[in-house]
């Protein structure tokens, strides 16, 4: 099959069992052109395991896949080449400067002479480094290394990169950064693979991947996904939320109660009764409803719902 | 193989060797440290061997045997007994090595032709090698003292002089046995504890995983993380040598070339072991101990740098035959003392390649599981 009719990422009934305990099983689905896709699930669902297993650094139990064509078993090395791929940790040499950094992987990936000045410098003004050069990474503030991992990642620029929760331990306004990156990235053509644990990070994705417990349990665009949630769910706003989760758990009609800040959603078999019950059973515990509305689902609630649709319970 | 990656890791290799202390301290200035420490330390030559004397001859003869004792400057008379009841005292206390015990008639019997003269030597036993080389001493000073007495004498049977001389240490010096020998054992250490570190550091921070991501290949790996070591190893032997010359008066009488090219081979054996320690462990501080006894105790015991292995029992001997030192301390004696080429040292040279291609082998097997070939 020639390259260019197949997709970036083709997965069928991937599975990977670590002796009785099964990390991934059987996942399919595939990756489109210039898409980012987001793998999202709370930690210990198999996303690391499935990203590992595409990228070439372990090895499936069962099942097949392919990336831009190439078999994630035979033609590991020839993957590799293809694509990008940045770990949980930002895994650069932390004694090594940041020149050093995109020099060793420039190396690595066989980048030399002028097209390695170029890259050089399109990594460095990317990555906001510019002046930074002779710093040791081990120096820098978490989104400096997150970004410069980012750079070396792509410093053979790969048609394919894979971002294993690229984001975590760092602040907000450096997560927005780079989420800002990853776009125009996959704009400019490059297909993104990433995987994240947080909910809101997840609205910046084309297709989503809901992965609870090694399974697969929900494959769309987080539009869709939202459409999907078949319980109407309010949102409460009492005096006391926390005491309030207490006193609705278990109430008649109620399937589910979580705290968003100050809000409840509460998941509903049906809106209008639903509302009477909530209010009933607060007043009848002391509590002050200040509202009750129906809400927009968030990804959180979309989750917990597909969650409970399988009959199993969240991990994590 | 790709060169640009080969040197990419070499590179990087190199950069963070530099700015690792532990890593400088251990390559640069232990290895000068260990020769001039052991190469003053160690010291088998036995001189000022405390002597006591009970003469109960009491004549000109006897009196001349205590003085060659004394003028060879292996034996001093530190004590001179009255009884022969002293004697064990003399020995169970310490207080002298050997009793020297003439008894009466030794003139007589020394003047009377065809007649023995016997006089006894006592030696504390309790440290044999001490013991041994005082018996050679006083073996050959007594034999020479005899034969002079032949010739002054009106012997007519010519005496029979048994003169030992030795080999390619005249002096016996056991100095020159120790530095060449020392400098391998020195580098047996050194090169695996260097590379022990490097790929359990990997582990340790995460970046094997990130390495293992990009194409870079096993051997890739593994040659790209010996090179600036063999480099430093053969920089080593380079100041060792010069220093055991300099410093101890070790002669060079060898090819600096074969033993440049047998170092070689003997190094990228040892640095292989260590990476294949640190990749089987993946931790530096267990990497780092592992290498020490895997290499430190079969270098010092067994190597022949400090026990003979010829008079080893023999299923000690056959281990020998698995320490790559022993083959290095060969070559750097031979290469040094003896002069001797690669007409000789081949053995040697053969094992060391095979212990190289072993090397090199069991390192690259080692993370088979991460990085493909």
């Amino acid at each position: 099959m020639p390259e260019s009719s197949s997709l970036p990422v083709e997965v069928h009934e991937l599975t990977r069992r670590f002796g009785d305990f099964t990390a991934v099983d059987h996942v399919t689905f595939d990756v489109r052109e210039g898409e980012i896709f987001g793998f999202l699930g709370p930690n210990g669902a198999g996303k690391t395991t499935t990203i590992k297993m595409l990228t070439g650094l372990l090895a499936p139990s069962e099942g097949e896949g392919r990336i831009a064509g190439l078999d994630i078993r035979t033609e590991r090395a020839r993957i590799k080449r293809r694509i990008g791929y940045m770990s949980q940790k930002f895994s650069l040499y932390s004694d090594l400067t940041v020149a050093e950094n995109i020099e060793l992987f420039a190396g690595l990936y066989g980048v030399t002479g002028e097209r390695f000045e170029e890259r050089r410098a399109w990594i460095l003004s990317m990555s906001e480094l510019e002046g930074a050069e002779d710093r040791e990474t081990e120096d820098l503030p978490l989104g400096w290394k997150q970004r410069l991992a980012l750079g070396c990642a792509l410093v053979h620029e790969p048609p394919i990169l894979f971002l294993d929760e690229p984001t975590s331990g760092v602040d907000p306004v450096a997560r927005r950064r780079f989420w800002d990156l990853i776009d125009g990235l996959a704009r400019h053509g490059t297909t993104v693979f990433v995987s994240t644990h947080y909910m809101e990070e997840a609205e910046y994705c084309h297709r989503l991947a809901l992965l609870n417990r090694g399974r697969l349990i929900a494959l769309d665009s987080p539009g869709a996904l939202r459409k999907r949630i078949v319980e109407p769910i309010l949102g409460v706003k009492t005096d006391d939320a926390a005491g309030a989760v207490s006193a609705l758990s278990g109430a008649p009609g109620v399937l589910d109660v979580a705290m968003f800040g100050r809000t409840l959603h509460v998941t509903v078999d049906d809106a209008a009764a639903g509302a009477d019950t909530v209010e009933r059973t607060l007043e009848r515990a002391g509590r002050t409803v200040e509202a009750i509305e129906p809400v927009e689902p968030s990804l959180e609630d979309v989750f917990v719902s597909l969650v409970r649709a399988e009959g199993g319970a969240v991990v994590g | 193989m790709d060169v640009t990656r080969l040197r990419a890791i070499a590179r990087k290799e190199w950069v963070q060797l530099k700015r690792d202390t532990r890593s400088m301290i251990l390559a640069f200035v232990l290895p000068l440290f260990l020769l001039v420490f052991f190469g003053y330390a160690i010291s088998w030559d036995v001189n000022d061997i405390r002597l006591a004397v009970l003469d109960q001859d009491h004549t000109q003869e006897s009196r001349e045997l205590i003085e060659a004792f004394e003028a060879s400057g292996y034996f001093t008379v530190e004590h001179y007994l009255e009884s022969a009841d002293d004697v064990d005292g003399q020995l169970v206390g310490h207080r002298v090595l050997g009793v020297m015990w003439i008894p009466p008639g030794y003139a007589a019997d020394l003047a009377a032709p065809g007649r023995r003269a016997p006089v006894q030597l006592l030696l504390d036993g309790s440290d044999a090698n001490t013991a041994t080389i005082a018996l050679n001493y006083a073996d050959a000073i007594a034999a020479r003292h005899g034969a002079r007495a032949l010739l002054q004498g009106r012997s007519l049977t010519a005496p029979i002089s048994l003169e030992a001389r030795t080999w390619y240490n005249p002096n016996l010096e056991s100095r020159n046995m120790i530095v060449p020998a020392l400098i391998a054992v020195i580098m047996s250490i050194i090169a695996a504890m260097l590379t022990a570190l490097t790929i359990a550091r990997e582990w340790e921070r995460g970046t094997m995983e990130q390495l293992a991501s990009t194409p870079v290949t096993r051997l890739e790996v593994v040659l790209g993380k010996l090179a600036p070591y063999l480099a430093i190893g053969l920089f080593d032997v380079a100041v060792t040598v010069v220093a055991g010359i300099l410093l101890f008066g070790t002669p060079m009488n060898g090819s600096v070339l074969l033993l440049a090219v047998l170092t070689t081979l003997f190094l990228i054996g040892a640095l292989g072991l260590g990476i294949f320690i640190s990749a089987a462990v993946k931790s530096q501080v267990l990497a780092t101990q592992i290498a020490m006894v895997a290499t430190y105790l079969p270098a010092v015991l067994l190597s022949g740098f400090l026990f003979d292995i010829a008079s080893m029992p023999i299923v000690l001997k056959g281990i020998t035959f698995l320490i790559p030192a022993r083959y290095y301390v060969t070559v750097t004696r031979g290469i040094f003392l003896k002069g001797v080429g690669a007409t000789v040292l081949w053995p040697q040279a053969l094992l060391m390649l095979l212990y190289a291609v072993l090397g090199l082998t069991l390192a690259t097997r080692a993370f088979r599981k991460e990085l493909d070939a």
